[in-house]
């Protein structure tokens, strides 16, 4: 981008792709914030074309003094943490494993890969019939075996059976990730630091773990973006029951069960404002990583 | 305090033996350069005795302490890398003062060892800096830095000059040197540049495919090298050698003379031949002779004010007294 020709050709260049994707972001959060100050109840007879009340922010009231409301917070960041714990702390463990020399190497990190490929829905699906089932479910063969009474996962245990779900998702994304940051940690380091007499722990902590700092980073930042909304697990195995209604849930419990478009932008704006918070404290926390 | 012997060492990895069995003995104090050119096992047989690799048959024995089974850091040596291996996220102190802390010593004596280390070095001003924002030569010295706070029974050095530049290397060459005089502590140097084993080394290993070819003093090896390799390895520019009847002349299935032992003049020598490219180097001129009907080429060393031109006829006298014979083997004779 040295000359003004070619800055001004990149600009135009770019410009079909930022126009798209302002638009595609600005259009609905308009839509949004305006059916949020809104009566639409669309089973009443609201609708556009006669026109919707406008009701200041009873909407907004009315989302959060619901009893729902605060319980569907805290899930959704019970849920978004279990995952990243999860992910993380297992990913640089599986990173670790698979940069081993080992037979069978690149299948391998392609099996482990795999589950990344699964739709979120059919995901879903498959350990909710194929594992979790108390009936038909490899986890309730496997109890009845050792002559133990089946648990009923998604009753019982439905959030961390959620957390597993989504968990067992996303840790091939995270694993890929801190895999190619741990091939890059220079092999001298870790025998400069066996000469100074760490061992094996101490050589994790004091060097492959900053080593992966930034790659971690990257992973947490990128996983809570999508963990924050995390709908076809729910809707799939639960029903949003059992303690598992997200804010995500919630919204869409007052969009489409409720039928109530102005009480469900109204959460809409409420998941904005969280998503933003939670990436503040992100930034505080592992942001500093980046800069280096 | 440093005395490291090697007994009938072996590596191989996998079918290929890459040291074939070795015996060497390394006496306290003495700055040993392993040199030879790449591929020829000098690191291999340096991590060997780091322990960073684990040798398939023989023994290490460190002050007299059998040292073949034992964990690299078990070994008192301390290292320093060609990449120097620094810790990117730590700064210069706590590099520094990380094989400190591993070893648990107190934050007193850590502080205090670490000052003393910098000072030596010249690294007081950047002990606060990261690695990234240093120079390559204070890398270095960070590297040496926290060889020395161990307090080692012996410096290891792998290539540590080759990512430097010419000025810089001459300069760090120096130091290092000077580093021994001072501490006297054994120091294993391993390079491929003859001139690096020449100027620092107390005793030069010759090393080709894993095979000690010759150990000594740098002037041992500079006049009386066993073999033809040892001979051209040793020595810049490098030994010109001849065969055929000039040798026989001499008893000998081919002889050797080095560049700064031929007299060139433009009127009588024992041979003749036509100057090709000519290197002025100021202090010295290095005369590329063709057409002497003895090689290709022969190298000669001049001072610097001979001034013979390209295309011009010279004559050369090697001096009579110092001509290296060698036998079909390539053995000195």
């Amino acid at each position: 981008m040295a000359t003004q020709q070619s800055r001004t050709l990149a600009r135009y260049m770019m410009a079909p792709a930022v126009i798209l994707l302002l638009g595609w972001m600005l259009v609905p959060l308009t839509m949004t914030l305006f059916f949020s100050f809104k009566k639409y109840l669309p089973l009443r007879g609201d609708s556009l074309e006669n026109g919707l009340e406008w009701v200041g922010f009873q909407n907004f009231v009315r989302f959060i003094s619901s009893s729902a409301f605060w319980p569907s917070v805290s899930t959704t960041m019970i849920m978004v943490g279990g995952v990243l714990i999860i992910t993380v702390v297992l990913g640089v463990f599986l990173a670790i494993l698979l940069d081993q020399p080992l037979w069978g190497q690149g299948p391998l990190r392609i099996l482990v890969i795999a589950p990344f490929f699964v739709m979120p829905t059919v995901t879903a699906l498959v350990w909710k019939n194929m594992f979790l089932d108390p009936v038909n479910g490899l986890f309730a063969h496997l109890w009845k075996f050792f002559g133990l009474s089946p648990v009923e996962w998604l009753v019982d245990y439905s959030l961390g059976s959620i957390i597993m779900i989504v968990s067992w998702q996303w840790l091939p994304f995270a694993t890929l990730i801190l895999i190619t940051a741990i091939q890059s940690l220079d092999s001298e380091q870790l025998e400069a630091a066996e000469m100074d007499g760490a061992s094996a722990f101490h050589r994790f902590i004091h060097i492959v773990l900053p080593h992966l700092s930034r790659a971690i980073t990257i992973v947490i930042l990128i996983q809570t973006i999508f963990l924050l909304s995390i709908f076809a697990e729910i809707f799939v195995t639960t029903g949003g029951a059992f303690g598992t209604k997200t804010l995500t849930y919630l919204i869409f419990q007052r969009v489409i069960d409720s039928q109530n478009i102005g009480l469900g932008s109204a959460g809409g704006v409420y998941a904005i404002i969280l998503a933003n918070i939670v990436a503040i404290f992100l930034m505080r926390i592992v942001g500093k990583n980046l800069d280096r | 305090m440093g005395r490291i012997v090697l007994e009938q060492i072996t590596k191989s990895f996998g079918s290929t033996q890459v040291i074939p069995p070795l015996d060497l003995t390394i006496e306290d104090g003495e700055f040993t350069v392993f040199v030879g050119p790449s591929g020829c096992g000098k690191s291999t047989l340096l991590r060997l005795i780091a322990g960073l690799e684990d040798v398939s048959s023989g023994r290490i024995t460190i002050d007299g302490q059998d040292a073949t089974e034992l964990a690299p850091a078990k070994r008192g040596l301390a290292m320093v890398f060609q990449s120097y291996a620094l810790y990117p996220h730590m700064t210069v102190r706590k590099n520094i003062a990380f094989p400190l802390r591993m070893a648990k010593m107190g934050p007193a004596e850590i502080e205090k060892r670490v000052n003393n280390a910098a000072s030596v070095l010249n690294l007081t001003d950047y002990l606060d800096r990261r690695p990234g924002q240093l120079s390559g030569g204070q890398r270095q010295r960070v590297a040496i830095g926290r060889a020395i706070v161990r307090e080692p029974s012996a410096f290891l050095f792998d290539e540590p000059l080759s990512n430097l530049d010419a000025a810089l290397r001459v300069g760090m060459r120096l130091e290092i040197s000077e580093l021994h005089k001072r501490l006297t502590t054994t120091m294993i140097y391993v390079t491929h540049d003859q001139v690096e084993a020449m100027t620092m080394a107390d005793k030069i290993v010759v090393l080709r495919a894993g095979h000690i070819e010759q150990v000594g003093s740098p002037l041992e090896l500079y006049k009386n090298p066993r073999n033809k390799f040892v001979a051209g390895f040793i020595g810049s520019p490098k030994m010109n050698f001849l065969e055929g009847d000039e040798a026989k002349r001499h008893n000998a299935h081919s002889i050797g003379v080095r560049p700064e032992h031929i007299e060139v003049s433009d009127s009588k020598g024992d041979w003749t031949g036509v100057v090709g490219v000519s290197e002025h180097l100021g202090s010295d001129t290095f005369f590329h002779i063709h057409d002497t009907g003895l090689a290709e080429t022969i190298t000669v060393r001049a001072g610097g004010e001979v001034g013979f031109r390209h295309g011009d006829r010279v004559h050369l006298t090697p001096r009579s007294d110092v001509i290296h014979k060698f036998d079909a083997q390539g053995l000195r004779i």
